[in-house]
């Protein structure tokens, strides 16, 4: 049962043979349960597990590392349960559950898996009380269960709130921590952010501590493209920080700053995504000579990172000479028609920004239709598509856009990262998806700086005005959530969103810097981890000394008759005469008869009162005139007893 | 060395209890991580580590409730064993070398019920006793003997695991508690005539051999006087055992001084030990004659108890 709980949600992650090998071992150890067989002996499961290991080694091309580690652990869970004979095998199973309830954490860590925590920690409880308890009712074992867990919660409360977190990792990992993330890369061929835009999954979410800016002017800003080859826009080596660079200058003409805090999912590339154009930047970070926003190291977690932008700008006014002559850089030979197109429009138009006009308009009034679904292009893609096709989607207008301008002479280089961004209403969270993926272009004025320039808002201005999903036809697909018909089940889903943003950032990303933020906001000033240790020690020492209040108060009243006939007992001592444990109330009241005759009708009355109380066969009405005359009784014996201790 | 067992002794109140009932209260519980415990501690500093190297945050939340679980696991150990109440009870006698069983009544008094609670004396092998909320159970303890005596198995180790076996909680409740140990007894023939038998003088059944008639049958009767067949006559009537002439007059004396001296003292209290069973099996009349101590003959269970008493404590 252990190993089927802790086992199952690895059954996805783990190849195929390995996840049939196990569930059948693990079926065979119910089955011999069920019919009370034999467990096999040990020659006959050496050599499978022998070969599973090896199988598990060829599979994985080694031993070592996160992934063929989990599939060992699995394995020998799933094979362990024949060899359990004794209770000391099942601690070993029930350990091994416990790790690999860890190692599922590697792949989810939504709401979902913290309630699975729970349910999961309570089952291996369970198994653990069945061991060291003896057979009981299975119901009552998980109420016991629940309940420790429930006792355990406040010091796991306290210790993830208080333990001195420590930035991972403690030593180098392997590379298959980062396989399987998503996002932009740094160069843009046909059909690559196709791919992208079609996934659901979240980028980056926004929360804005000023108001947050019309959505046409949510450009986040990736990588940036100056290098063509034809077919694959990419990074050249120009926009890398190089030392005939100059500093780029950013002139503001607007009053607004955006003040704003991105989450940025692991993507594990060095490029933070700011809005256009960050002036502050995160602590740690650098402005390339591109206006890409770069960190020290990959984003492999989860991070946090505050900017502050300005939406109205003039930047680079003069730029360097290098920069200038890659972004008009062009493959030669390539798309002549449309060479030809820019360069009637460079005789015909002197103003840069008249022939930029001209393209767009080109773009307008041309039939050129948006689509997620282009058909395929040739060699020379831009001309197919200005002149055959005209069916594209953001890469291709940026791509045509930018190789127009290049081909009348204006310095133009793509941009890649994402536009907008859905607004959650209920906390104001602007949660980014891949599918917001966008390439656009910027072109270079004399005297006016880098300029963005967005072809695509030319030919479906609803992409920028409303998303993707308002862009496309209803027969483009598109993941099933993006494309929503609102009411009850968007507000719900908002809602949903909100919960598990606040779940992001309290638990998720739980990390040493905002544990600093949570503890001055608790009140400790400058907290330290000596500071925190003790303050976690305090806190789980109280914990724990409620726990044992809780022990302590839980104890059974006795029944009113026996509290007050053991006060008696406790004064007779007093007396020379201490019961003994045996001694019923009449033999007692006898022997008093014998050895003390002045208070023996005294305690003769209370023993028969107390007799009738617990054993006498009298109707119940008299139960209280019984007890009454009881607490009588003991009353009186204790003035007795104290006119007893004066004359001594 | 001899402080150490100070500390010890300091630390575990070794020492029988005055006051009975024996109550277990916080400061004579003791509590210390098992084997398991530990490897749940390895564990989880091995899961600690590895969340934080892969900076899950989960696996922190898992490993911080997996941490207060073994806390919270302690005080559940502890509160097994807290406020139980213990009485002795009384323990058979027994021979020695045959394993004597104290008993012990537990009482409960709490709201909780208490789950395998190990008693066990010195080094025997420990009984698991249950006990539901505000109830009471008696147990007995087994304890191997080797000597003859009153036994004192001094300290009972009252230990307990429940929950999760991560520690293991314990007591030393020392209630007084003593068993009477018959010597060894030694199968061998009863004395010849001349020195065991007096007034008969011949050795015989006489006494079961001639039937005088059916009695009532007394707590005392050996099953193998009853008059079965009557009984299966007549089933309401109360049983009835034979009567027989004779034997009343015979008396036979298991005498200390009667045996040769080359056997040592404990061999021959065996010796003797074994002559009352067999005596008392034959349903003789016999008396004991033990230096410093006479039991005049008769027979019967209580009579037979007495002699197998002044054995076993013969000095």
């Amino acid at each position: 049962m252990v190993a089927v709980v802790t086992t199952l949600p690895h059954i996805e992650n783990l190849p195929g043979w390995l996840s049939l090998v196990c569930g059948m071992a693990l079926f065979a150890r119910a089955w011999l349960w069920l019919r009370n067989g034999r467990l096999p002996r040990w020659w006959l499961l050496a050599p499978l597990v022998l070969a599973g290991a090896a199988g598990i080694a060829w599979q994985y091309h080694s031993m070592f590392g996160r992934d063929p580690g989990i599939a060992l652990l699995v394995f020998f869970m799933a094979f362990k349960p024949m060899e359990m004979t004794t209770r000391r095998d099942g601690m070993v199973i029930i350990m091994l559950g416990f790790f690999l309830l860890l190692t599922h954490y590697f792949d989810t860590e939504g709401i979902a898996a913290g309630f699975w925590i729970l349910a999961s920690a309570t089952l291996l409880t369970a198994a653990l009380l069945r061991m060291y308890g003896g057979a009981q009712p299975i119901p009552g074992v998980f109420r016991y269960s629940a309940l420790l867990i429930a006792q355990a919660l406040p010091f796991a409360l306290i210790l993830f709130l208080l333990f001195p977190r420590v930035e991972g990792p403690l030593w180098g990992m392997p590379q298959d921590t980062y396989t399987g993330l998503s996002g932009l890369t740094e160069q843009m061929s046909p059909g690559s952010l196709n791919n992208l835009i079609l996934s659901h999954d979240i980028a980056f979410g926004v929360q804005f501590e000023t108001d947050m800016p019309g959505r046409s002017q949510l450009y986040w800003r990736g990588p940036v493209l100056d290098s063509y080859d034809g077919r694959t826009w990419r990074t050249s080596l120009t926009s890398n920080p190089h030392s005939g660079n100059k500093p780029v200058t950013i002139e503001t003409t607007g009053e607004a700053r955006i003040g704003y805090t991105i989450i940025l999912e692991a993507h594990n590339r060095r490029w933070l995504l700011a809005l256009d154009l960050p002036v502050e930047l995160p602590e740690g970070a650098t402005l390339t000579p591109t206006f890409v926003t770069r960190s020290r190291m990959p984003i492999r977690f989860r991070t946090r990172f505050t900017f502050r932008s300005v939406p109205d700008y003039v930047v680079n006014r003069e730029e360097a000479p290098h920069i200038l002559q890659q972004a008009v850089r062009l493959p030669l030979r390539l798309n002549p028609r449309t060479r030809e197109l820019a360069e009637s429009w460079q005789r015909e138009l002197t103003d840069p920004e008249q022939i930029s006009a001209a393209a767009l308009r080109f773009f307008r009034e041309e039939k050129f239709s948006y689509t997620l679904n282009p058909p395929q292009l040739g060699a020379n893609a831009v001309d197919e598509f200005l002149f055959d096709t005209r069916q594209g989607f953001c890469e291709h207008y940026a791509g045509a856009y930018v190789t127009l301008m290049r081909a009348a002479g204006i310095p133009a280089r793509v941009v890649i990262g994402y536009q907008g961004g859905e607004l959650n209403p209920v906390d104001g969270y602007l949660k980014v998806r891949q599918s917001d993926a966008h390439a656009w272009s910027e072109i270079w004025l004399e005297g006016k700086g880098w300029k963005r320039v967005d072809p695509t808002a030319s030919i479906a201005p609803s992409r920028i005005e409303q998303g993707i999903e308002a862009a496309l036809p209803e027969s483009d697909s598109l993941p099933a959530l993006t494309r929503f018909d609102g009411g009850w089940l968007l507000r719900l889903r908002y809602r949903w969103e909100a919960v598990n943003n606040t779940w992001d950032l309290w638990v998720l990303g739980y990390n040493p810097e905002r544990q600093l933020e949570t503890l001055s906001l608790l009140g400790m000033e400058d907290p330290d981890w000596r500071s925190m240790v003790s303050a976690m020690m305090l806190a789980s020492g109280i914990a724990l000394f409620l726990i044992v209040c809780w022990t302590f108060f839980r104890r059974t009243k006795f029944a009113p008759e026996v509290r007050i006939w053991r006060r008696l007992c406790a004064r007779l001592e007093r007396f020379g005469i201490r019961r003994a444990p045996w001694e019923g109330p009449l033999d007692l009241a006898a022997r008093v008869a014998r050895e003390r005759p002045d208070i023996a009708p005294l305690i003769n009355r209370a023993a028969s009162h107390f007799a009738e109380l617990r054993y006498g066969t009298g109707p119940l009405e008299h139960s209280r005139e019984h007890l009454h005359a009881l607490r009588d009784c003991v009353k009186e014996f204790a003035s007795l007893n104290l006119h007893h201790s004066l004359r001594h | 060395m001899a402080l150490r067992q100070t500390f010890t002794q300091w630390l575990f109140r070794f020492g029988q209890d005055e006051h009975l009932p024996v109550v277990l209260t916080q400061r004579r519980i003791f509590i210390m991580p098992t084997g398991a415990g530990v490897l749940y501690a390895i564990v989880l500093i091995t899961m600690l580590i590895g969340a934080i190297n892969y900076n899950l945050s989960l696996g922190h939340a898992l490993v911080f409730l997996l941490a207060g679980l073994g806390l919270v696991a302690m005080v559940h150990t502890f509160r097994n064993l807290l406020g139980l109440c213990i009485t002795p009870g009384r323990a058979e006698p027994v021979f020695a070398g045959e394993t004597a069983h104290f008993t012990l009544h537990v009482e409960n008094p709490w709201r909780h019920a208490r789950r395998v609670l190990e008693l066990a004396i010195g080094k025997n092998p420990p009984v698991t006793l249950d006990i539901p909320a505000g109830e009471q159970a008696s147990i007995a303890i087994p304890c191997a003997t080797v000597r003859r005596g009153r036994l004192d198995p001094g300290r009972v180790t009252l230990a307990s695991r429940y929950p999760l076996g991560f520690f293991r909680a314990w007591s030393y409740p020392h209630p007084p508690l003593s068993c009477l140990v018959y010597p060894k007894p030694l199968n061998e023939p009863l004395p010849p005539a001349s020195s065991g038998w007096e007034a008969a003088g011949r050795r015989g059944r006489s006494g079961q051999e001639d039937f005088s008639g059916l009695r009532e049958r007394q707590p005392n009767d050996s099953p193998r006087h009853i008059a079965w067949k009557a009984a299966a006559r007549d089933i309401d009537r109360p049983l009835l055992v034979k009567q027989f002439d004779g034997g009343a007059a015979e008396e036979l004396w298991l005498d200390w001084a009667a045996i040769t001296h080359s056997r040592d003292s404990e061999m021959r209290l065996s010796l003797l030990t074994g002559w009352v069973l067999a005596a008392e099996r034959e349903q003789y009349r016999y008396g004991l004659r033990l230096p410093g101590c006479v039991i005049a003959p008769d027979c019967g269970p209580p009579h037979r108890d007495a002699c197998l008493e002044a054995l076993a404590l013969h000095v």
